[in-house]
């Protein structure tokens, strides 16, 4: 089956009202180690994306991911944009027609190797990445239960951001400074992962309900 | 911003400035044209989408659109988000144009003088890269 249009809204909605929503604590941890517009800038990207949800929403949504991709690249004004822009236009690119979870994994594992190569980064450097990776490891491991893993995976990975020493981005002019702080691109996608988890969460709660429903009936 | 002498400025390698700061890329523009007078194609931007401090795909790209050269386009940035944005917008450039856009890994300010007077003489992007480039280490 396709993604369901209206799960399509909410899935890309409840991201961008979440980011919107967050926006001051996110430019809070980014004014610690960074340039402090971290949270401004995914304001201003992800208002732009709600405000073409309607066009979105209609779209497949491989197509819907790649044109949020780019709204971000063209909103939001820092790196984050063509970080966050290359995570969700490489996902699109590669998003299975009739979604799987392994379909959605292998699409999502290129997704991160995009954010990588455009990144010049990978995991233990105090990034979005330091994030993205473990959810990946959780989603590949599938199984049960996936939704609280993926949310307790992304709140830990971080967590583990905290005591790290920034390598790439602002954070690394600061040194041993940035040390004793969560990275804000790591905030924004603990976030991310978490409203998409809970998203899906609820509408597989809503159908399992509606199909007890019915078979009580 | 960008003025042209037709008669000689087209075969000079183009120079873009991209800065966090559009008073940084307009002083480095400022400067480079001081050295340079109007015999480079020559484009600067800086600032987000919509104000503050930032760097924009879209603006980046109109630069590089601006500053064309058939020799090619070398590009100048500041710091992170200024090179991150600047390497989407050359991916996003049309084929024909990507292989002749470089971002060059030196210091914003006397890498855009660096890199115009080395494209003012004629020089080759590779050339221009090079001289800008040669900054790096010192």
């Amino acid at each position: 089956m396709p993604v369901d249009p209206q799960l399509q809204r909410k899935l890309i909605g409840e991201v961008a009202r979440c980011m919107v929503g967050h926006a001051e604590e996110l430019t809070a941890l980014d004014q610690a180690i960074g340039d402090g517009d971290h949270g401004l800038n995914m304001k201003r990207g992800f208002e732009a994306v709600l405000a073409e949800l309607d066009k979105t929403a209609a779209l497949p949504m491989h197509e819907a991911l790649k044109a949020v991709g780019m709204t971000l690249v063209m909103k939001v004004g820092g790196a984050s944009g063509p970080l966050y822009g290359t995570l969700l236009m490489t996902l699109g690119k590669s998003f299975p027609e009739l979604p799987t979870r392994a379909g959605v994994a292998q699409a999502f594992s290129a997704a991160v190797d995009a954010v990588k190569a455009r990144g010049k980064s990978d995991v233990q450097m105090k990034t979005m990445l330091d994030v993205l990776v473990p959810a990946l490891a959780t989603l590949n491991d599938g199984g049960e239960d996936l939704y609280p893993r993926l949310r307790a995976s992304a709140e830990s990975a971080a967590a583990a951001t905290v005591p790290m020493q920034a390598v790439r981005g602002r954070a690394s002019f600061l040194g041993a400074r940035s040390v004793g702080h969560m990275d804000p691109g790591a905030r924004s996608s603990w976030l991310m992962v978490q409203t998409v988890a809970d998203v899906l969460e609820r509408e597989e709660l809503a159908m399992k309900h509606n199909e007890n429903r019915s078979v009580s009936r | 911003m960008t003025s042209r002498n037709p008669k000689i400025a087209l075969s000079n390698v183009g120079i873009v400035i991209v800065s966090h700061s559009p008073d940084v890329a307009r002083g480095a523009a400022d400067m480079v044209r001081q050295m340079v007078g109007d015999v480079v194609p020559l484009a600067w931007c800086g600032g987000a989408p919509g104000g503050g401090l930032g760097t924009n795909v879209e603006a980046i790209l109109a630069a590089i659109d601006q500053a064309w050269s058939e020799a090619g386009v070398a590009i100048l940035v500041d710091l992170g988000g200024a090179e991150t944005n600047s390497e989407m917008a050359v991916e996003m450039l049309p084929h024909e144009r990507r292989a002749r856009v470089v971002i060059c890994d030196a210091p914003v300010v006397e890498g855009a003088v660096m890199a115009g007077t080395e494209a003012s003489a004629g020089s080759t992007l590779d050339q221009v890269r090079r001289t800008a480039e040669e900054l790096r280490a010192r």
